[in-house]
Order: C-alpha cells, then structure tokens, then sequence
C-alpha cells in the first residue's frame, strides 16, 4: 500500500511538475518534449486507476500519433526556432491569466475535496455491492464485450467520424489546390 | 486502492495548468497542448470514476471515445494551423485577426 501510494506520488508530480514546466518554458521544442513526459505520467496513472487498456490506446495513440504530429506541424510552421533560445529559459508569467488559473484550480480543488468526502449515491452503492474493479479484474475483456455490445454504436460512430475527421485533415493540409 | 480524490486533485491541476497555456501561449500548436492536457485531464476524471462501474464500464469506454476524438481533433487542427501559416505567414493567433479577404 505505502509503495503504490509512493508510485502514484511519483507519477503525480511528474505529470503536474512537467506539465507546468512546459507552460512556463519559452523554447517550443523542449515544451513539446515535456509534453511527451507528461503523457507517459497521465498513463501511468491511469494505470492506478485500474485501465490499463486506456493506459495503452493513450501511450500508442497520443505519443504515437498526436505527438509527432505536434512535432512535424512545428517544423513545418516555424522560422524562428533558434531565435526563442537565447531569450532565456523561462517567459515572464502572464499575471491576469495567471491569477484567473489559479483561482479556478482553487475552487475546482475544493470541490472536488468537498465532492470526495461525501461521495454520491451510486458510489456508494457501488462499494456495498462490491462493484468496484479490482485488481485481479480482467479488465480488457470486459471493456472488450462491453464495447461490442452495449457501446456498439458509439463506436461505429466514433469510426466513421474518425476516418472523416482524418480525410478532412489530409485534404485541408495539401499543399496548393484552389485553397 | 488509491483513493478517489487524489484523482481529482491531479486532473484539476492538470486542467488548470492547460487552461493557463490555452490563455497565454503566443503558438498555435502550445495552445492545442494546452487543450490537450485539458482533455487528458477530463480523461482521467473519467478513469477514476469509472472504477466504480463494473458492470457498465462507462468510464473507461467513454475515456477511449474522448482519447480518439482528441487524436481527430489534433488532425484537423494541425491541418488549419498549416493552412493558416500559409496565409498569415505566422503561428501567432493574435495575429490572425482578418477572415477571407
């Protein structure tokens, strides 16, 4: 218990560290790369969370795929990379912004503290029938039946919306045409 | 078990600090990281709840369906912030400030 309390800590602070580090860094390469980071943390967490094939779509589909999308649309699209270097590391904070973020994570925090304390009905519902996924669970093959049964159609949406989505993309990022 | 609100705390972290790069990036593509930790802190709301749905599975399902359409929305995105490179000659979203002219 005290070692996976201590993972998750580790896992957290990565995530929330890198990801901050990210906002404040000037350099877009190196903020890209924290990026990285912070995804492989967040699957990592989710894997605490007990979905760890959500883990991997998330490690295949968004370091995989989105990322170096990111990294190739920067290269296409900038000039100025080496310019941002010798500015110094970090950018000064913008204040109203910053000042917005940090009330709204105020009261999102407390909510959510509020919120855990006295859990919802069918939480606690579900810790008295001995509904919660465990450990020993095989996880992938309920997802599995569950996703061709009762989410069949939001899946076969979510495909076809998908190939359309990537269709538009390729056709809006050609080069030349009417434009 | 971890429990529930060490979840949140982390996602409402998250999110604020992707709100934060939303706001106050000056590229195109730091403000799509921005909404994309935003989204992956909205999944990770949606993982820790749906340990609770062993039956139904909805939390972890739905975390698939959002991580895909962020992945459609990047590549949409990413092809607008080329075209609009193209014609601005810049990434800088405060400096595209006229329509189709």
């Amino acid at each position: 218990m005290a070692i996976e309390l201590f993972v998750f800590y580790f896992l957290a602070f990565i995530a929330v560290g890198s990801a901050a580090l990210l906002v404040a860094m000037r350099n877009i390469v190196r903020s890209l790369f924290l990026f990285f980071l912070t995804l492989f943390a967040l699957a990592g967490l989710y894997v605490f969370a007990l979905a760890d094939f959500v883990a991997l779509a998330q490690v295949i589909i968004y370091v995989g795929g989105v990322l170096v999308l990111m990294l190739f649309a920067f290269m296409l699209s900038n000039k100025t990379l080496l310019n941002d270097v010798k500015e110094g590391t970090f950018g000064l904070p913008r204040w109203p912004a910053l000042l917005v973020v940090i009330l709204l994570g105020t009261i999102m925090g407390y909510t959510f503290l509020q919120f855990a304390s006295a859990p919802p009905q069918w939480i606690r519902d579900a810790e008295q029938e001995n509904r919660i996924i465990t450990t020993t669970d095989n996880t992938v093959h309920y997802l599995g039946v569950n996703t061709m049964t009762r989410y069949l159609l939001p899946f076969e949406l979510v495909s076809v919306f998908l190939m359309m989505a990537l269709m538009g993309a390729a056709h809006m990022a050609r080069k030349g045409g009417k434009s | 078990m971890i429990p529930l609100d060490h979840f949140l705390i982390v996602s409402a972290l998250l999110f604020a600090i992707g709100l934060y790069a939303t706001l106050t990036k000056k590229n195109t593509i730091m403000v799509l990281v921005g909404v994309e930790l935003m989204i992956n802190a909205s999944v990770l709301n949606l993982v820790a709840f749906g340990r609770y749905d062993k039956v139904l599975f909805g939390g972890q399902v739905f975390a698939l369906f959002v991580i895909v359409l962020a992945a459609a929305s990047v590549a949409v995105a990413l092809g607008i912030v080329l075209q609009v490179y193209r014609h601005f000659k810049s990434v800088d979203p405060t400096d595209f400030d006229s329509l189709k002219d």
